[in-house]
């Protein structure tokens, strides 16, 4: 083991700073923009399959399904190598490795908050609606003023949960050559034959944000929870 | 003009699935007066007042406000832009059973909300109008309560004022008072009757409140199986209905009272 035992502390700390701190960084963003993306197209999707053309409902449960049926992986790897032959006319116009894995990312957890919204909404009674018809609002007035209010706060956890699982899922990125946390320490370790630092980072890494995340989504529940 | 109905319907018919729950009515109400509609339930009293709301759509007939064109539906009629429909549906209000308080807004956001957003007023107007309305209905002191903190009566004093402060000319209640204890059913009525004296409303009240409808309407409508059975003023109705099944109706209900 190169002579310096199992564990190098100063070896840890050097590319805890100098790599995997900015890595992290990296795997967050990815994380922040997937799920951007999930939660605005999920609601799209959602509002999309209460549509009354069936031509718009009938696509947007297609789609649902197939996505949520398909792994992860897969559609990374189109998105990533697929696309650009189909498509060949986008050229040079084609994603970063980085901006593929968010937009991807975002696609496949968008099945799973376009169900979490479904929920949120479905709970709300009839007589919401009919009341916001009986005072004239608008569709999108309805909506953004009636609807979404009650049905999104009780869904938050459903979707904080979602969150952490797609923090957990990026480093399939690593795949597509994004410069995340597993990308990272498997570089380190090709680098210096010294993998067991890495690796064990990047676990106390995830493992630390992930229990920080599901605190904060036990904090926003106990917050919603008081405020009704 | 004077002599143009507020509320005209010709034919109107509504089915669910086999179930005919309005048979080609007919009906004129002139403006501002105080209908009172009984009847057993299924017999069609709701689904009316649904349908000149517009939560549920006509399978045929016509229906005009004001002289207006709102309603029409079936062979051979015109139909109403959706446009015209909801500039129309503006000068009805509603209040519900249930009452259906928008629960995460305050008593007066529920109030001012359709002021503020339906009907364009600044802020500070919107919110004058909601404080007035709210005072009116006697809940000067629960402007800034949550629906959850009130009691069944003064939800549906939110609810009246909510519909009041769009200052509808046609009230629909659709049996507001059947969810309330009954120790808070007087206070309800004593507000309805409040509003149909002052007379500027076209005010259509289904209800079971049977010695309310005979002391505060102008006119009351008995329905069974979809259709008009009697419509006459309060005395007659009580004292001497034309039909078997009006008397045997009445009976039922003034029984158990």
């Amino acid at each position: 083991m190169n002579g310096r035992g199992l564990w190098d502390w100063g070896f840890a700390l050097e590319i805890l700073h100098e790599r995997l701190i900015p890595a992290l960084g990296v795997t967050v963003l990815a994380t922040v923009g997937g799920m951007a993306i999930a939660l605005v197209l999920g609601l799209v999707v959602t509002l999309m399959r209460r549509s009354r053309n069936r031509i718009v409902s009938r696509t947007a449960g297609f789609l649902i399904e197939f996505v949520r049926s398909t792994p992860l992986l897969i559609q990374i790897y189109f998105v990533f190598y697929a696309l650009p032959q189909i498509l060949p006319f986008l050229g040079d116009g084609r994603l970063s490795p980085m901006m593929t894995g968010v937009v991807a990312l975002g696609i496949h957890y968008s099945s799973y908050t376009s169900e979490v919204y479904r929920a949120g909404i479905e709970n709300i009674s009839r007589g919401q609606w009919e009341s916001a018809t009986a005072l004239g609002f608008s569709a999108s007035d309805t909506w953004l003023r009636i609807i979404l209010p009650q049905a999104i706060p009780p869904i938050i956890p459903a979707l904080g949960n979602y969150l952490v699982a797609m923090f957990k899922d990026t480093p399939m990125l690593s795949t597509i050559t994004v410069l995340e946390l597993l990308y990272t320490a498997k570089d380190i370790g090709s680098e210096s034959f010294r993998y067991n630092e890495a690796f064990t980072l990047v676990g106390v890494l995830f493992l630390a944000l992930s229990l920080l995340s599901a605190a904060a989504i036990r904090f926003t529940e106990r917050k919603l929870a008081v405020a009704r | 003009m004077n002599d143009t109905p507020m509320i005209r319907t010709r034919g109107l018919s509504k089915a669910f699935g086999p179930l005919k729950v309005l048979r080609e009515l007919d009906l004129d109400i002139p403006a501002g007066q105080v209908v009172s509609i009984i009847g057993p339930s299924g017999s069609g009293k709701s689904t009316l007042l649904r349908l000149l709301m517009t939560l549920e759509r006509p399978d045929a007939g016509t229906t005009e406000i004001a002289g207006e064109p709102f309603l029409a539906a079936g062979a051979g009629c015109v139909p109403v832009p959706e446009s015209e429909v909801r500039r129309i549906r503006l000068k009805i209000g509603m209040v519900f059973q249930h009452f259906n308080l928008f629960p995460h807004m305050t008593a007066l956001r529920n109030v001012m909300e359709a002021p503020l957003h339906v009907a364009k007023l600044s802020p500070a107007e919107a919110r004058q109008r909601a404080e007035e309305t709210l005072v009116s209905v006697g809940l000067g002191d629960k402007l800034d309560a949550w629906p959850a903190q009130l009691s069944g009566g003064q939800k549906q004093r939110v609810a009246i004022a909510r519909a009041l402060a769009m200052r509808p000319q046609i009230m629909l209640f659709d049996e507001i008072t059947s969810a309330l204890d009954p120790e808070l059913v007087g206070g309800i009525l004593d507000l309805l009757r409040g509003l149909a004296n002052a007379g500027e409303t076209t005010m259509l009240i289904v209800t079971h409140q049977m010695r309310f409808a005979r002391q505060s309407s102008d006119r009351i409508l008995f329905f069974d199986q979809g259709v008009v059975l009697e419509d006459t003023d309060p005395e007659t109705m009580f004292t001497n209905p034309s039909h078997a099944r009006t008397r045997a109706f009445l009976d039922a209900v003034l029984g158990a009272d």
